[in-house]
């Protein structure tokens, strides 16, 4: 786990209710209402899509919604921002190859 | 489409867009603040560290506590929030269309606009620089001071401006490794206060040099880094490769200027506050009477800095709609505008505060 337990600054980690959601097929632990992009990595997660034509991976990049490198398929619909999105209880997340299909 | 009218809307949440609807309020006007996210603050809430200047402008208090005391204050002046609420356009320079919770369209037509949407980070292409791995600092502050959670253990900086050193030093409060800070000028940018605590904490600094490649398979696993001569060109030979599992992009950041822009208001080039920029007066007025700008957006500056600028057009703003004297106004002003000029003199703020000057003249020229 890469979740950052103890801070000088911001103190120990406050406990949170977990939810599980379900990445590629197996189930993860999401603290709830973190970012889907913080769940995927605190799992050691990094690649969310593959591109169009090479299939290269990619991760986050700016991390605030705006560059759209880490969209991913999340409960059968492509394109979703995953560092401006909510994880939620037993949300579908799938690596999303190329620009994805709605399902 | 809901149809609503508001006296002030202000648009985004950050340190500008907060204290515009902040000052707005308390001059007596009915604000609406919006913000994309899910939560207030813009990227207030990630700077743990404390601010610098003089203590008029909070130095030495930490961004997330400045933070934490303007949401009591926005809370108290009983500031209307939208949050998860994206401003996609403006029409007729007074109706704001919005999408709230990516379900229903609503259009607000306000009295008067701010227009505070920030900046986005800057970027730099090199072979491998889409491998996962690689992202904004700012992102990297974001995962670690917002989510807790970090993207890497090995992290390569490049930039060794403010930001490049302020994440740097919060890298290694979150538990990663700095393995190194990239900086292509032959000098360091940031403040010496910030630098000399990553420089204490054993960081080795490169100047004039860059990040030539990203290698690994599928994430990243090493780069490579490579001399540059007097004319910022690479020098044959003198690439090293350092093991990291991250490479953090600190070079710079560029106003968000899409919504100004699509509403009509006039763009000025001032490179050295980041490119183009809606142009403004003292007032902190767009070419447009009912829009103001504040932050970032109108030249990329310091969250110290737009929390004045926000002040300044929210008090503009207010006072253009006859909700306080014009003595009241006039005193204010004062006060705001010496603060900002604080802001923006000594060897670091004298550069930004002629390319701000610059502006307000074309102003002037032009309109």
């Amino acid at each position: 786990m890469n979740r950052i337990t103890d801070h000088p600054i911001l103190g120990p980690l406050e406990e949170a209710e977990m939810v599980d959601i379900i990445v590629d097929g197996q189930v993860m632990q999401a603290r709830k209402g973190e970012m889907i992009a913080a769940a995927l990595m605190a799992n050691g997660k990094n690649t969310f899509r593959k591109t169009v034509k090479r299939e290269e991976p990619r991760g986050i990049y700016c991390g605030i919604g705006r560059c759209t490198d880490c969209v991913m398929t999340v409960n059968g619909i492509p394109n979703v921002r995953t560092c401006v999105t909510e994880v939620e209880e037993g949300m579908v997340i799938q690596t999303q190859i190329g620009s994805g299909e709605w399902q | 489409m809901k149809r609503l009218k508001r006296d002030i809307v202000v648009i985004g949440s950050g340190p500008a867009g907060l204290c515009a609807a902040i000052e707005a309020a308390r001059s007596g006007a009915a604000v609406l603040l919006v913000d994309e996210n899910a939560k207030i603050g813009g990227q207030l809430f990630k700077q743990i560290h404390k601010f610098f200047g003089s203590a008029d402008h909070r130095a030495g208090v930490r961004g997330i506590d400045i933070g934490e005391q303007l949401l009591r204050q926005a809370e108290e002046l009983a500031v209307e929030v939208w949050l998860n609420c994206e401003a996609c356009g403006i029409f007729d320079e007074k109706t704001v269309w919005m999408v709230r919770d990516k379900e229903h369209s609503v259009a607000v037509e306000a009295q008067r606009i701010i227009i505070a949407t920030g900046a986005v980070e800057n970027s730099i292409n090199f072979p491998g620089w889409t491998l996962p791995g690689v992202m904004g600092a700012g992102a990297a502050q974001t995962m670690i001071n917002i989510h807790r959670v970090l993207p890497g253990h090995r992290v390569l900086m490049v930039g060794s401006g403010n930001v490049g050193v302020i994440v740097s030093y919060q890298l290694l409060q979150a538990g990663a490794t700095v393995a190194a800070i990239v900086e292509a000028a032959p000098n360091l940018g940031g403040y010496g206060v910030h630098t000399a605590k990553v420089r204490r904490a054993g960081v080795p600094f490169y100047t004039s040099h860059t990040v030539k490649e990203a290698r690994g398979n599928g994430h990243v696993e090493r780069a490579v880094l490579v001399k540059l001569d007097s004319q910022w060109n690479q020098v044959p030979g003198s690439e090293f490769e350092v093991e990291v599992d991250t490479i953090c992009i600190a070079t710079g950041l560029t106003p968000a200027v899409e919504l100004a822009f699509g509403s009509g208001c006039r763009p000025f080039n001032s490179p050295p506050l980041g490119g183009l920029v809606p142009v403004h007066d003292r007032m902190m007025k767009s070419s447009i009477d009912s829009i103001y700008i504040a932050g970032d957006v109108s030249g990329v500056e310091e969250a110290s800095t737009a929390m004045e600028e926000g002040r300044i057009a929210g008090l503009s703003a207010a006072h253009s709609l006859g909700t306080i004297t014009d003595q009241m106004f006039a005193e204010r002003l004062e006060q705001l505008q010496h603060n900002v000029d604080a802001l923006r003199s000594g060897m670091f703020g004298q550069k930004r505060r002629e390319a701000k000057d610059a502006i307000v003249r074309s102003y002037g020229v032009e309109r």
